[in-house]
């Protein structure tokens, strides 16, 4: 396992790196005046890669995730994506919501092809991407229903497909299994691993749950409790190419899963 | 309605109240109060008249009119406070008074204004119905989950697409409450308005009526108008009903 402490010093520099698809730089954020939710957070997202933030409840990984998104302004500092910098939300940036955020008056159809629809893609083209990615996600034969008849797990596939569906580069997904129950968020880590391994995107993931950030990530940032900083970052050494049910028994797995621990309990106290 | 811890069908007591009156009609204990059978054969001639039939289609024209602009004006007031600080401190307040204010009041003073014509009826429905609609709005604005709003403009949503795909049917259950009981005061608006002026199509046939001792007729005019009241007010409910299962869907 490879760990590494703090971000890179990036001040100073506006060259981007091209392996970096995404690029946080000195990014702070105040609500109002005395809520301090972001210090100075520095960091890289490498293309093609799963990267987790994880943290306690409050530390600031929906914040962060929305900068990123270009759906909030920083107070203090820049983000990059293809070395140019955010203004606002763009193609190349698709969002899963942890509440889902789907159109309760829509069919799963009209859900997942929504992003083309709103860029005025033809009728014909937007439904049959959809389709495709209703199949992908595993919701063939819903593709006329509607969200209160799907179960959370399901709704959230649906989340899913809309992001897949505008071939975005970059997928952000703040706590996308957090309203789904045990057996069907590990299923669903599964899908989207297996997914990811089909459709090459860059993730940024939010999680509070050490064992998911594990079992999914390349690349692992803790961050500490408000106001929100880098506490570390590791990168778990976890071969992809052996089973699901061989990751988690795996030792590398157990070992991270435990050092995480030990580093995030010290918060708790 | 219950006797004696008995709950009474709403359609059981209203046939009582209508025995009641058949009753009290053939006693004959008021003149203003003729027999409930009397009225009713009244009712089915009246409804065949040219002149109530011009009057009705009259009244109802404005009334389709008035209720338009008004639900136009309406979500558009309460789009625009729901989704603008400045707009909401500005008009927030006025919509407030207007929605409670004591508007039959106000009708002499539009008969005056408007004159003796269909323009007055219009300008009452929208008076009497306007506010409630744009409060109504306004809470359904928002009441919108804010990941929905968020969920438009990341995937590229320009403001007016937020509006008319997003926005408009996540607060559509609320707009058509706002709706319903927008109807509900505008026809309580004509009613009073049209009984204490009384001077254009139907309310001109009620001056008659009630100037000429036709209490027939009279009742008969005001039975058919609370039917239509109803007919509208539950087509509107139908509506709500439908959208509702998506009301509850909202986080
Ligand atoms: N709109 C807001 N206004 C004020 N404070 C906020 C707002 N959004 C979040 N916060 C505060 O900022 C901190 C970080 O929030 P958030 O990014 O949602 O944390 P996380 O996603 O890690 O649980 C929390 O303490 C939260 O209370
Ligand atoms: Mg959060």
């Amino acid at each position: 396992m490879a760990s590494a402490a703090a971000a890179p010093a990036y001040k100073g520099t506006t060259e981007t790196s091209k392996d970096n698809i995404v690029e946080v730089r000195n990014i702070s954020k105040t609500y109002g005046t005395d809520i301090h939710a972001l210090d100075a957070i520095n960091l890289a997202f490498p293309t093609g890669q799963m990267t987790t933030l994880l943290g306690p409840s409050g530390c600031g990984k929906t914040t962060l995730l929305k900068i990123i998104a270009g759906l909030l302004e920083p107070s203090d500092g820049q983000v990059f994506v293809h070395g140019r910098p955010v203004t606002g939300p763009g193609p190349e940036r698709a969002f899963v919501f942890q509440d889902f955020a789907l159109l309760p008056w829509a069919t799963v159809l009209r859900n997942v092809g929504f992003g083309l629809e709103l860029t005025k893609h033809p009728k014909s083209e937007r439904e049959e991407k959809a389709r495709h990615y209703i199949n992908e996600v595993g919701l063939a034969g819903f593709e006329d229903k509607y969200p209160h008849e799907l179960s959370g797990g399901m709704r959230q596939r649906v989340g899913l497909a809309r992001a897949m569906a505008v071939d975005a580069d970059v997928l952000l997904m703040d706590e996308p299994f957090s309203a789904v129950d045990e057996q069907t968020r590990r299923k669903f880590q599964e899908d989207l691993l297996h997914l990811l391994s089909v459709e090459r995107k860059t993730v940024i993931f939010v999680t509070h749950s050490i064992e998911e950030a594990v079992y999914v990530s390349d690349q692992i940032v803790l961050l500490s409790p408000r106001p929100g900083r880098i506490h570390a970052t590791i990168r778990p050494d976890i071969s992809r190419d052996i089973s699901p049910d061989d990751i988690r028994r795996n030792k590398t797995y157990l070992d991270t899963v435990e050092e995480i621990w030990t580093d995030l309990r010290k918060y708790l106290d | 309605m219950s006797i004696y811890g008995f709950r009474i069908p709403p359609v059981f007591s209203l046939l009582i109240w209508i025995a009641i009156w058949e009753v009290a009609g053939q006693l004959e204990l008021a003149f203003i109060l003729p027999p409930f059978s009397a009225v009713l054969a009244q009712l089915v001639i009246l409804v065949q008249r040219a002149d109530f039939q011009a009057a009705a289609l009259l009244t109802f024209q404005s009334f389709a009119i008035g209720m338009a602009i008004a639900i136009l004006l309406g979500v558009v007031i309460g789009f625009l406070m729901g989704t603008n600080k400045i707009a909401n401190s500005v008009l927030g307040m006025w919509v407030n008074i207007f929605a409670s204010a004591p508007l039959s009041s106000l009708v002499p003073v539009l008969m005056l204004l408007f004159g003796l014509g269909q323009t007055t009826i219009v300008v009452t429905v929208v008076l009497f119905s306007t506010w409630i609609i744009a409060l109504d709005t306004y809470a359904g604005v928002r009441h919108i989950s804010p990941s929905l709003s968020e969920m438009g403009r990341c995937f590229g949503a320009s403001r007016w697409q937020l509006i008319s795909k997003v926005l408009f049917w996540a607060a559509l259950p609320e707009i058509l409450a706002g709706i319903r009981m927008g109807l509900i005061r505008a026809v309580k608006g004509i009613v009073i308005g049209q009984l204490l002026v009384s001077v254009v199509a139907l309310g001109r046939l009620f001056r008659t009526f009630s100037d000429n001792f036709q209490f027939e007729e009279f009742w008969a005019l005001t039975i058919i108008l609370f039917i239509f009241a109803l007919v509208f007010s539950s087509a509107i409910g139908w509506l709500e009903h439908k959208v509702e299962y998506y009301a509850s869907t909202r986080a």
